[in-house]
């Protein structure tokens, strides 16, 4: 293994967006396998007792809000991507990052206070 | 799906070579390119719909109550609109994300691994890609609408 040192700043922020594109990405596929197993291997038609059953050990609450967040912070890095190579103007570019904050962490807050509530 | 606005200086001659109508639709496009395309496409769909989904899960886990409600909107309906209308949008996300999520291994395992990065390698997992996510899709849209 050879190792690289970036002394760019810039190279350094976008290496980080990649590892971090990549590391929330795996999280997510472990998670999904996770549920989709208990859904498609469950016997019989899906009920109330096992989709809630699933989620309610506290551990399960901790795992899916961390998982929560992975989502966030990967599809921020995602949306930045696609404004990156679409939009030109700083300022709409901004905006639309505002827009995209605000509306994952309107999502993560009501995620985070449903699963406190049941 | 490429629209820039033009800000180029004057009196540079200027190579384009995408018009949007005209040329996007002749393009030639191995099902390497449709899985790249409908990869960024979900996610920004996902994103778009991610407030829904977090209301759905939320109706779906919060009582037994609201998970019938929910449940019975895939079979009535919910005012004008039929209950297959519901089933649609519901397999979609599902799509959606499992195609998101397949297309993301696979740039995963070309990340991994540079003999990866090859054209055939490109176009025999980007079919694979369609073949997992659709099956998948079906499973679990047959367990969550009751099929078996």
């Amino acid at each position: 293994m050879t190792t690289t040192t970036i002394k760019n700043p810039a190279s350094k922020t976008a290496l980080r967006h990649w590892k971090g594109q990549r590391i929330t990405a795996t999280l997510i596929v472990i998670f999904t396998l996770l549920i989709l197993a208990q859904l498609v291997f469950a016997k019989g038609p899906l009920g109330y007792e096992l989709w809630a059953g699933i989620f309610s050990p506290t551990w399960m609450r901790l795992l899916t809000v961390i998982v929560v967040l992975g989502i966030a912070w990967h599809a921020w890095l995602g949306m930045c991507e696609i404004f990156m190579d679409y939009i030109k103007s700083a300022g709409l570019k901004s905006g639309l990052q505002i827009f995209t904050a605000l509306w994952l962490l309107g999502s993560v807050a009501w995620f985070v206070s449903v699963l406190w509530k049941f | 799906m490429t629209e820039t606005t033009n800000q180029s200086k004057p009196n540079r001659p200027e190579f384009r070579n995408i018009h949007a109508i005209k040329d996007l639709t002749t393009y030639r496009m191995p099902a390497a390119a449709i899985v790249s395309i409908l990869h960024r496409a979900s996610g920004a769909i996902l994103f778009l719909l991610l407030p829904l989904i977090a209301w759905t899960f939320g109706k779906s886990i919060l009582s037994e109550v609201s998970y019938t409600s929910l449940t019975s909107i895939f079979r009535d309906g919910a005012s004008f609109l039929p209950g297959w209308f519901f089933k649609l949008i519901a397999i979609s996300v599902i799509w959606a994300f499992l195609h998101h999520l397949c297309a993301g291994l696979r740039h995963l395992i070309m990340d991994l691994d540079h003999s990866k990065t090859s054209k055939t390698f490109g176009k025999s997992s980007a079919q694979v890609v369609f073949g997992i996510s659709l099956l998948l899709t079906l499973a679990l849209g047959a367990k969550v609408f009751g099929f078996y």
